[in-house]
């Protein structure tokens, strides 16, 4: 099958919302957006150690395609994962303290922002190798196929991952064993400081990479919510009915830094403006309910105070809880038989 | 004139093998690339071309023999004008096979007062009830009968790799599999490693129990990040949310004449892991055994092999449900003048070496490892305060290896039992060569463990 070309990067999406789902896919993506300020401005505190890496700028990718899945739907990202926590229902309290290394963090402090898992909510990482999430998130799949249910293994990476030799193993075994995966290429436009152009052949069409192994893909808009719903739901149903992997280029784009300690030299700041202020996805969100009467302005500050208690909430747990007990350093290494 | 045709080495372990078949009789024309005969090894059967012309003049080793050496004459083909009188011809010119080279024997000197031979004594093992019929198997068979059974009994275990299913396996490890449970659960993958390694590591956090094979272990190191950062740490990084039961299994270290980058040994590399088990058996009871216990782990359990121990036989246990625990070593031997530590096929330099210690009346005390990490340090400890001497054999590389492990071990936990510094007997530190004497250089000898023996005993 070869890939099909959704340019909904260049055209508005089509796909609607009612004033309910538009009011969900705000508030989410606000709690991430409200999250990942909140963790910025705690790292400069030196409050979060090690790598940050915030998913400002891209929430329509994740909250888009949460609302695409069902229960027991899988998920796996790579260290740019803390949106993805949020999206699936994971307690941000426990994502701010795994993010101060606590022991009330999901890893009792002991992953940190790259490594949180969480069986109960079935995100299964938060991975620090690039790409090493592709083959895992397809073993995922490979477990559904194998135990014959109908769950589908939603498996993230960026456009700088998609250069791995990893990800094309990965796509031939989804393909020849029809493996119910959805690859979701998110494309932010840089690799750290490397812009897609330079490192990627035919970097404009992202989505096409599955086509020698017969994997459809579609582009989407991923700064337009609706549009990454739309074209999640037809993924997840194109696996779930047993036809294979999927590939979803989600064009987006983010705000800060790769880590927090980039300066961001490899860009213009009128680029970042330019799209902060024509392709919010949040701000797109807001227009338009304002717009179409779903919700008010006093709406919507409402839903913000709520989104900052929690957040507020989850930055105070972070820094009051304890940190872990010393003797967790000998804890969790092996099961006990 | 007549040429003889040989029995072929068919791999490069192949040191025999059975005349199975053959397919063309006294008297026929037979031309470059007929197939003659049928040859079975331990492995597999293969057919025999010839590369010769002319007449089937005899037949020199009937159909159905066994054990037949690899460079025997097994027909005589005559050239075209030729008859029986040439085989004689042929017989008296034919060169012979290239005998191998000669083994550097030192003869043992007479002393002037020879010791006496000790007794060897191999204990009983405490994990067999007495009275426990013991067949003879394969270490191959030991391996391919603990999947089956925990296979038959797990319905999540499942044997993902390379050339597993339809192919039988490519040391035959698993053949059978396919037939008995079918391709949902015997998976021949592409080649490619890191790929598939990546997807039996998620198939585990998915709650499936992988067994996945490698070729050789040489190959996982196109696999190792997700070994060892995907399935090693991950529990770890998960707060204990997130195991992965996953064996990864397959033939480890030197095989013959392969080369540099088909002999390295892996041991001391896995072994260094915290969220790893490694697990490197000699015997095919410790095989299956262990092999089981891997499979039943909650842990990712390193499971070395050893291609040249695929084909040796040893007594198994008849038992139901034969599981050997991981993490035990096993005296192999009882002594009481020197202690020899040694895992997988560096025992049979150990063995050998004990028999040779034996017989100048020497006591060594032989220790099988079985399991690298968690190693069993209380069992080595246990024998060099008795011993006061210590000797590790391993064919891996010296440098930061298992003997060196030991030997740290042994000097923080026995220092003041020890008569003598640990000494290590190990592959040479270089890569594997191909040349056959080069090869044998790299490789550890029985000799060598005897001296190191003599050596820590002053002798």
């Amino acid at each position: 099958m070869a890939a099909r070309k959704t340019r909904s990067a260049t055209k508005k999406s089509d796909a609607t919302f009612t004033p309910e789902q538009d009011l969900q896919a705000y508030r989410d993506m606000l709690l991430i957006r409200r999250f990942e300020e909140k963790a910025g401005q705690m790292y400069g505190m030196g409050l979060i150690g090690g790598f940050c890496h915030l998913y400002i700028g891209q929430e329509a990718v994740v909250v888009g395609m949460q609302m695409a899945l069902g229960d027991g739907d899988q998920m796996i990202t790579s260290y740019r994962d803390h949106g993805h926590m949020l999206a699936c229902g994971m307690d941000s309290k426990g994502v701010m303290a795994e993010l101060t290394g606590r022991q009330g963090g999901y890893s009792k402090g002991k992953g940190g922002s790259m490594h949180m898992f969480s069986r109960e909510k079935n995100f299964y990482g938060g991975h620090g190798i690039v790409a090493a999430q592709v083959p895992l998130g397809t073993g995922l799949a490979f477990s559904n196929k194998y135990k014959g249910n109908d769950r589908v293994s939603v498996t993230y990476f960026g456009e700088g991952a998609a250069n791995q030799g990893q990800v094309y193993e990965s796509f031939n075994m989804a393909s020849i064993w029809k493996l119910p995966v959805i690859f979701v290429i998110e494309n932010n436009g840089y690799a750290m400081g490397t812009a897609v152009r330079r490192s990627a052949a035919k970097s404009e069409e992202m989505y096409a990479r599955g086509a020698a192994f017969g994997i459809p893909g579609e582009q989407v808009d991923g700064m337009d919510v609706r549009a990454v719903k739309a074209a999640g739901d037809k993924a997840v149903a194109h696996c779930r009915s047993g036809n294979g992997p999927y590939i979803l280029e989600m064009r987006t784009y983010r705000y800060r830094g790769h880590s927090m300690s980039d300066p961001a030299k490899y860009r213009t700041k009128e680029e970042v403006q330019k799209m902060r202020q024509e392709h919010d996805a949040i701000e797109q969100v807001k227009h338009r309910m304002i717009e179409n009467g779903a919700a008010s302005e006093a709406d919507l500050k409402e839903i913000d105070k709520e989104v900052r208690a929690i957040v507020t909430e989850a930055a105070e747990f972070a820094q009051s809880d304890r940190e872990p007990d010393p003797a967790e350093l000998w804890t969790d290494i092996l099961v006990e038989a | 004139m007549a040429v003889e045709i040989l029995m072929p080495a068919l791999s490069p372990t192949m040191e025999e093998g059975t005349l199975a078949k053959w397919l063309v009789k006294e008297g026929d024309q037979i031309t470059s690339g007929d197939i003659i005969a049928e040859i079975e090894t331990d492995k597999a059967t293969m057919e025999v071309e010839t590369v010769d012309e002319g007449t089937v003049g005899k037949i020199l080793v009937a159909e159905g023999a066994e054990g037949v050496l690899v460079n025997t004459p097994i027909a005589i083909v005559l050239a075209e004008g030729e008859d029986a009188s040439a085989m004689d011809a042929s017989k008296a010119a034919a060169p012979e096979p290239a005998a191998a080279p000669a083994e550097a024997t030192s003869a043992p000197a007479a002393a002037a007062a020879a010791p006496a031979p000790v007794e060897v004594s191999v204990p009983a093992d405490p994990d067999i009830p007495s009275g426990t019929e013991l067949v003879s198997m394969t270490v191959r068979e030991a391996l391919r009968d603990a999947m089956a059974e925990e296979m038959r009994t797990d319905d999540a275990v499942f044997v993902m790799g390379e050339e597993v299913a339809e192919y039988q396996g490519a040391y035959k490890v698993t053949q059978g599999l396919l037939d008995e449970f079918g391709d949902r659960r015997v998976i021949d993958t592409p080649i490619t490693e890191h790929g598939f390694t990546g997807i039996a590591v998620g198939a585990g956090f998915g709650g499936l129990k992988p067994v996945l094979e490698f070729m050789t272990f040489n190959f996982a190191m196109q696999a190792i990040d997700h070994i060892i950062n995907s399935a090693a740490k991950t529990l770890y990084m998960s707060g204990g949310q997130m195991g992965c039961p996953i064996v990864f299994r397959g033939p480890n270290g030197a095989a013959a004449r392969v080369g540099a980058q088909h002999s390295q040994d892996y041991s001391a590399w896995y072994s260094s892991v915290p969220g790893l088990k490694v697990v490197a058996p000699y015997t095919a009871a410790d095989a299956k055994g262990l092999l089981k216990a891997a499979i039943r782990d909650p842990n990712p359990v390193i499971f070395l092999e050893n291609e040249i121990l695929y084909g040796r036989s040893f007594d198994v246990p008849k038992l139901d449900d034969w599981v050997v625990p991981i993490g035990k070593a096993r005296i192999a031997q009882e002594g009481s003048d020197v202690t020899i530590v040694s895992f997988s096929i560096g025992m049979t330099y150990a063995l050998s070496a004990a028999e040779k210690l034996a017989e100048e009346g020497i006591s060594a005390e032989v220790i099988d490892l079985r399991t690298l990490r968690p190693m069993d340090m209380p069992t080595v400890v246990e024998s060099v305060k008795k011993t006061n001497r210590l000797v590790t054999v391993e064919e891996g590389w010296p440098t930061s290896g298992i003997g060196a492990e030991i030997a740290a071990q042994v000097s923080a936990q026995a220092f003041d039992w020890l008569d003598a510094p640990v000494t290590r007997v190990s592959g040479k530190d270089v890569p594997m060569p191909y040349a056959a004497n080069l090869e044998k250089l790299a490789l550890p000898t029985v000799d060598d463990v005897v001296s190191a023996a003599k050596q820590v005993l002053y002798i």
